[in-house]
């Protein structure tokens, strides 16, 4: 199908970038990989005035440490992220979680920042941040902010990001020395998880010192496993971490859709939990 | 309306088009290369596949402005002085396709696969065609010629 027509603005500093924003107003919209907003514009789901390519904004792109700190581009490609040698020294939660994003041509023109934007609680790098107790930073006309993503991620398809702003970065601490691992279901190679766990291990003479725990597609906004995730601190054998991982979808308000109910979601969620827990810990 | 000069196949296009413009609709009905079919509406077949600056990409789901100094390869700018590559030549050979609708995406992925990845097993190959949907085949085939292209390649250089 074609899209609605629309005008098209290619900026080609961050500045101009939130000029254009603020002039478009509400009717401006974003455009990075344009895999998610493409399809969206061809089912006429969107129909913005102004499309904002940022592709060309320079500075967005690649990643850099600073301190203790990952600093990943928010135009940095998912393609990008999964080869980048930094990300899977010092983040390979991201880089693993990565790889199971859609499919190689997808990879090469999606974003990691336009993932996190879009806020679909069924994608799978948003609670991959928010386990990682990642930071986002955002510009707009009155200069940057820095919002962490556990305030990010306000509802479905929404989040703190006003339309005269940009995600430009993503800060997430350096996470040597903890195990890691993701536990994507679903039924067909490149689509969406049904449900999807994620989880950081911070082992300390046998026992789980601490426990991170994102879940995917567990309601309207990527959520933490809080309940688990205290309950796993301390845990030393399978059995005790089998038990921990029942309360992983505590709190949580899983959807209901073709692939399932929500009691079979909360049901996957324990399971994922102790699937992705036990390896993340190296005991599976 | 907007300018773009892309390339093309080798060959330099310089066009206005509406923003809103798909590649694949660029291709197929500004330039007549109809070998890049279009399969879904959700970039979830593949059909669609093209090089964009040397990487692979659903064309159903890149504006052509996007492509704006930019050079794209389609199937159908793969042969030499008529003379197919490995890959188009497997396909061929292991009967690779039936009604042919999903082939040149196929090709254009295995590509993809084959310059990262020159020496893949079974596994990696399925793996890397899992943005392709074929509903003829059953697959085997497929994965059959890219082995076979693969290893034609590999006797080429060695
Ligand atoms: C076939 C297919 C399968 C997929 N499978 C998966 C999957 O399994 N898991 C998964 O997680 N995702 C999946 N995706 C989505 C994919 O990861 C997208 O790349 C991603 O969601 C959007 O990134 P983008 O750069 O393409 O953003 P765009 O499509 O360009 O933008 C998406 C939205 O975010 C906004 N936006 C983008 N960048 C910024 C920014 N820097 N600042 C402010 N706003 C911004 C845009 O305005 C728009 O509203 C799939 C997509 C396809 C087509
Ligand atoms: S037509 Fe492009 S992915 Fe199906
Ligand atoms: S040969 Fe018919 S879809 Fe693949």
């Amino acid at each position: 199908m074609i899209p609605p027509a629309f005008d098209y603005a290619r900026p080609t500093s961050l500045d101009e970038a939130l000029r254009v924003l603020a002039d478009g107003g509400e009717d401006a919209k974003v455009l990075a990989g344009g895999q998610s907003l493409l399809p969206l514009l061809r089912l006429r789901l969107a129909f913005p005035e102004l499309v904002v390519d940022v592709g060309r904004v320079p500075g967005l792109r690649g990643v850099r440490e600073d301190g203790d700190t990952l600093v990943i581009g928010a135009m940095t490609t998912h393609h990008e992220v999964v080869r980048d040698p930094l990300v899977r020294r010092h983040a390979g939660l991201l880089a693993a979680v990565t790889r199971t994003v859609a499919d190689p041509a997808v990879r090469h023109r999606g974003t990691f920042g336009g993932s996190l934007a879009h806020a679909d609680p069924a994608a799978d790098l948003p609670a991959a941040v928010l386990a990682m107790d990642g930071e986002l930073v955002v510009a707009g006309p009155g200069g940057r902010r820095t919002v962490p993503a556990r305030e990010f991620f306000v509802n479905y398809l929404e989040t703190v990001l006003e339309p005269d702003e940009l995600l430009v970065e993503v800060r997430v601490p350096k996470a040597d020395g903890w195990g890691f691992h993701y536990e994507k279901f679903h039924r067909v190679a490149q689509s969406y998880a049904i449900v999807g766990v994620a989880a950081l291990v911070r082992r300390d003479n046998g026992r789980i010192a601490e426990a991170r725990v994102g879940l995917v597609n567990m309601g309207a906004t990527p959520l933490r496993a809080t309940a688990a995730e205290r309950a796993l601190a301390g845990c030393d054998d399978t059995q005790a971490v089998a038990r921990a991982a029942q309360s992983a979808a505590e709190g949580t308000q899983p959807p209901r859709d073709t692939s399932g109910s929500s009691e079979y979601r909360a049901h996957l969620a324990q399971v994922l939990t102790r699937r992705a827990v036990l390896t993340a810990a190296g005991m599976g | 309306m907007a300018h773009i000069s892309v390339k093309v196949d080798g060959t330099a296009y310089e066009d206005e088009v509406e923003p809103r413009l798909l590649l694949v609709h660029y291709l197929r009905d500004r330039l007549g290369l109809t070998g890049t079919p279009v399969g879904c509406d959700t970039s979830s077949c593949g059909a669609c596949t093209v090089e964009l600056d040397g990487a692979s990409v659903k064309s159903c789901s890149v504006l052509a402005v996007q492509a704006d100094g930019g050079e794209v390869t389609t199937v159908q700018g793969l042969a030499r002085d008529g003379e197919w590559t490995p890959l188009q030549r497997a396909f061929h050979e292991q009967h690779a396709l039936q009604c042919g609708y999903c082939t040149p995406g196929m090709i254009m992925a295995a590509r993809d696969l084959l310059r990262e990845n020159p020496d893949p097993d079974a596994d990696e190959v399925r793996e890397a065609l899992e943005g392709n949907m074929c509903r003829c085949t059953g697959y085997q085939n497929i994965v059959r010629a890219v082995l076979a292209a693969a290893a034609a390649s590999e006797e080429v250089t060695a």
